[in-house]
């Protein structure tokens, strides 16, 4: 998984059914030291907890996201899995 | 998925099995600030996107998965129009 802040949001009206009602956030992926690095993806909050600022767990693998909501067919590579309330390095 | 901007399209009368349908749009992916993060990529359209639309798109496997049928030679499609990114 990969550890993420979240940015915001984004809005799509417009968009396969299978994105209905799922909730889109813009993610920045960080480094051990919680530091920006590499470039801001968008991931669907499977927590319907995470928001603005929030440190989040990202699984980035389609299989697995696929298993986790049942979906068989979904084309979702990304899925926040986890808001954290801490992260102890060394 | 990622955020793009569509810059234009591109026809490819000639093609493999399975894309027969297929609409191709040449897509600048973004991040959140709308900086460029790569070069430019043809991206199958699965939502009547237009040049000059910011769009939300899938890449790799899940890209054919949002394709009819499922299983093609695609790695970029369209999967939704974005009307905001609010960070």
């Amino acid at each position: 998984m990969n550890l993420c802040r979240v940015l915001g949001t984004v809005v799509a009206t417009e968009k396969l059914p299978i994105f209905e009602g799922r909730k889109l956030l813009v993610v920045q992926p960080l480094d051990e030291l919680q530091q920006p690095q590499g470039k801001s993806y968008v991931a669907i909050d499977h927590t319907s907890c995470a928001g603005k600022g929030d440190v989040v767990l990202v699984m980035n693998e389609g299989g697995g996201v696929r298993m986790t909501l049942k979906e068989p067919a979904a084309p979702i590579r990304s899925l926040i899995v986890g808001v954290v309330d801490a992260v102890d390095v060394g | 998925m990622y955020l793009g901007r569509v810059v234009g399209t591109v026809v490819a009368t000639r093609r493999v099995e399975g894309l027969e349908g297929a609409r191709f749009l040449l897509v600048q992916p973004l991040d959140h600030a709308h900086r460029s993060t790569g070069p430019a990529e043809v991206a199958v359209d699965r939502v009547s996107a237009s040049p000059g639309t910011l769009v939300l798109l899938e890449g790799s496997r899940e890209a054919a998965l949002a394709c009819e049928p499922t299983f093609v030679p695609v790695d970029a499609a369209i999967v939704g129009l974005v009307d905001e990114v609010d960070v």
